[in-house]
């Protein structure tokens, strides 16, 4: 974004702004977040702690306003002590009074719901009265963390009271959260209601993967060193693991979470975006649109395997014991019909066709209740010849593997050969080990507090644009059309494992196996 | 842990690391910098503290070279200290006794950690020419703090003199907020010229004199340095335009005041920075601040130091 074009208005250049001069932030202009679904565990949890770091780290404007939209019956002074006790309970850096002080007078409460066009117009009133009093100028981002379903009457309430549309030199966002549909059709659906009230690039599809540093630090390991990017590619890499998994069950989200499973409520944005950046070309550049373009090309090259059923596998948890815990399985979770055929793990073999990738498989699997919480990608290389260690099978050392842990923990992992200490000439496999928290900050700033940030600075780049959202469709869409078509119910497996059978299985006709995460 | 390793030698210190990481796993991988703080006895504590703090977002390795007097027997007393003793890094203390009181390579470079950026640290007590000292040749940064001397104008003209790509001064560290602020305040304004500026801060601050030098440079107009008594801090930037100015105040110590043509005023938090903060600022890059450069080289010549007393508002 060029320096001086602010809410499309060219100005002179601001003095005081020298692209060397590093030491300067670029903190957000003046504006307001109205977030509606405030009483929802991702605003507590997340969004209002972020808005909170993100004022004491000095990013957001002294005109800054939250505004809250929903139907509990508080003012805004009740309102602004719910902020407050999440921010304590939540928020990654020390409170401060005098940030909050500054913080909370900008904080406004509007008591409604979404059919009710009195709360709009009450709604409208809160921001001119804002723009008025607090200084917000005209820019106002609108945060739906509600249901998708709720989607359409929000965005259409928006646009008929007039708060969608941006007078000239200001501006109005709009930011959702996933599921972006459930497949294709449904994705194009409602993403022609969110751009029949907002220009396409008022819009911002969050991924909060996308706003983690690890996985921005895809880009630097990939691009910014010499040592990777020449090994990067078919020549050298065996295939690519990209996994998910989770420990806990479907926790509180069951009511969404049946009926949409592992693949489309993960696998469908996170591990493709993951495989995205992992195999993507050099963007040109980090500019919003040569880096969505890359993405796009590489998501576009997906090619699905012939037979979907050998190179697709689906699991759903059996109860048993987890870690010292006697857990339940799937079917006997609250909320979950006991005739439930969705997955809670999946896992797919997809190729990529371009000359770079050619014949070099990608596994994605993602679940609940499996070992240990673990996001990691892990490039593993070919098997180097054994020439010189006769004596020793080729099991006892293994590929070369580059593993980028995306959380928790993160960093990256080399595993290499070694010699064993002795008289003999023996290797073993070795790791390299690079914690993000023990060679940077302890504390790097939430994905949310990033991604905020960016939605008020206007930089789309950490956003995924509607046509990624379309191509992973299009990827996802035949497993499921195939796994519904079976009518099977998903392979029980055991809680606290790596998934089942049939996904090792998966591997095992390729003649590779899944790692230990 | 706390390790007293009296009368001792560098070699000495860097074997008992090393057998301190074989025995119980104190691992000391993963550092992204040594740091070298120079400073003299009965101020190494406050350092030390700063420099632990900041260590947790740069995992460094610190080694403090303590002046302890040079009228002793040579001699140096080692102390090391990791684990929750130390922050997010290991400390190395040296006090050096007699010919050992002064900084020099030779005594720190067993202790350096390989292939990582070296940074220079006195918090008390610039050298004359902190690029030409022995620790501050090898460093890739070197930090002095300007505030801490007794006279701090002479002290910025000093290091005016002697700048290289590399220096830095705390002084200018604690003003990034307020620069920021200006500047974001810009950002927002209509394209009128700033035709006059007026900074108001303590006499004895060399943050106000560089914050009017950069001004002074950024708008090519004239900068009235306001007095105020000492130890205040600054207090208020002024900058004077056709259609309105725009004006970030400070009364106390923590809340500033903005005030911009047709907006209505607002207040943001902006706190005097501690000595960690700056610190850790300094540690986020490392490579020269040119911009700190052309102003001590061209703004600090052109400012005009002669403040005027505060008038009765």
């Amino acid at each position: 974004m060029p320096e001086n074009d602010i809410g499309g208005a060219k100005r002179p250049a601001n003095p005081l702004r020298d692209p060397r001069d590093r030491r300067l932030n670029r903190i957000a202009g003046p504006s307001s977040l109205v977030l509606f679904g405030v009483t929802g565990d991702l605003a507590r949890k997340k969004l209002m702690p972020a808005v909170y770091d993100l004022a004491n780290r000095g990013l957001l404007p002294p005109s800054f306003a939250l505004v809250g939209f929903g139907r509990r019956d508080w003012e805004h002074e009740d309102f602004a002590e719910e902020v407050k006790a999440a921010v304590k309970a939540h928020a990654r850096t020390p409170f401060d009074e005098a940030v909050w002080a500054q913080l909370s007078e900008g904080v406004r409460f509007v008591r409604g719901s979404f059919d009710e066009d009195d709360a709009f117009l009450r709604l409208k009133d809160t921001l001119e009265e804002l723009d008025a009093k607090r200084g917000t100028r005209g820019n106002h981002a609108f945060y739906l963390s509600i249901p998708p379903k709720a989607f359409e009457q929000v965005c259409r309430q928006l646009s008929k009271h007039g708060l969608a549309q941006a007078e000239d030199g200001k501006w109005r966002r709009v930011v959702i959260e996933k599921p972006f549909g459930h497949n294709l059709e449904s994705a194009r659906q409602l993403n022609e209601i969110v751009e029949s009230v907002f220009p396409a690039d008022a819009v911002f599809r969050i991924d909060h993967y996308l706003g983690k540093e690890t996985v921005q630090n895809i880009l630097a390991l990939r691009f910014a060193n010499q040592l990777f990017e020449p090994l990067w590619n078919a020549n050298y890499v065996d295939h690519v693991q990209i996994t998910m998994a989770e420990d806990i069950g479907t926790g509180g989200r069951a009511g969404y979470y049946d009926g949409v499973g592992a693949a489309r409520d993960v696998i469908q944005n996170h591990l493709l975006q993951l495989l995205a950046l992992t195999a993507m070309e050099e963007p040109i550049s980090f500019n919003a649109d040569d880096l969505r373009a890359e993405k796009e090309k590489v998501l576009a090259a997906v090619k699905l395997p012939e037979d979907l059923s050998t190179h697709s596998a689906r699991g759903q948890f059996a109860g048993g014991w987890q870690g010292g815990e006697l857990v339940q399985g799937y079917l006997e979770e609250e909320g979950i019909p006991a005739d439930s055929t969705t997955e809670t793990y999946a896992a797919i073999r997809v190729d990529i066709n371009t000359r770079r990738w050619s014949g070099v498989p990608f596994y994605l699997r993602a679940g609940k209740r499996l070992g240990r919480r673990v996001t990691e990608i892990a490039v593993v290389f070919k098997r180097a010849p054994n020439l010189l260690f006769l004596d020793q099978h080729e099991q006892e050392f293994g590929q070369n593997a580059v593993v980028i842990r995306v959380q928790p923990d993160e960093g990256a992992t080399i595993r290499f050969g070694s010699k064993v200490p002795g008289t003999q000439m023996e290797v073993r496999d070795v790791s390299m080990d690079f914690g993000y928290g023990h060679s940077f900050t302890e504390s790097s700033p939430e994905a949310y507090e990033r991604l905020i940030l960016d939605v008020l600075l206007g930089e789309p780049p950490l956003f995924p644009r509607h046509e990624e959202v379309e191509l992973s469709w299009k990827i996802l869409d035949p497993f499921e059309e195939y796994w519904a078509s079976t009518g099977a119910q998903p392979e029980p497996y055991a809680p606290g494992s790596w998934g089942p059978a049939s996904a090792d299985e998966l591997l095992a006709r390729d003649g590779r196996s899944w790692r230990r995460p | 842990m706390i390790i007293d390793l009296p009368n001792t030698t560098t070699s000495k210190i860097s074997k008992e690391i090393t057998n301190m990481r074989h025995r119980g796993g104190v691992v000391a991988l993963g550092r992204v910098l040594t740091l070298v703080v120079i400073t003299k006895h009965g101020y190494e504590e406050e350092a030390i503290e700063a420099a632990n703090e900041a260590s947790r977002e740069h995992p460094c390795r610190i080694i403090v070279l303590v002046d302890s007097g040079r009228d002793s027997a040579d001699r140096i007393d080692g102390q090391i200290r990791v684990g929750g003793d130390a922050g997010a890094s290991e400390v190395i203390v040296l006090r050096g006794y007699g010919r050992l009181a002064e900084e020099s390579e030779s005594l720190v470079a067993a202790l350096l950690l390989p292939d990582a950026p070296i940074v220079a640290w006195w918090p008390h007590g610039a050298p004359k020419d902190a690029g030409d000292t022995s620790i501050g040749r090898i460093a890739h940064r070197r930090i002095t703090d300007s505030g801490n001397e007794p006279d701090p104008t002479s002290a910025l003209y000093r290091l005016r003199e002697t700048y290289q790509a590399g220096d830095t001064d705390l002084a200018w560290t604690r003003l990034t907020n307020w620069r920021i602020q200006l500047a974001a305040a810009l950002d927002q304004a209509d394209g009128s010229p700033v035709t006059g500026v007026t900074v108001e801060g303590a006499s004895d601050s060399p943050s106000t004199v560089l914050l009017a030098s950069w001004l002074t440079l950024a708008f090519d107009a004239p900068v009235t340095i306001v007095a105020d008594p000492a130890g205040t801090g600054i207090r208020r930037v002024r900058l004077h335009r056709a259609t309105g100015d725009i004006q970030l105040y400070r009364p106390g110590l923590t809340v500033a005041e903005l005030t911009q043509p047709d907006q209505p005023n607002q207040r943001i938090a902006l706190p005097r920075r501690s000595l960690q903060d700056c610190l850790s600022e300094e540690l986020r890059r490392l490579d020269a601040d040119e911009v700190f450069g052309e102003v001590l080289a061209s703004g600090l010549p052109r400012t005009n130091l002669r403040s005027v007393q505060p008038s009765e508002r």
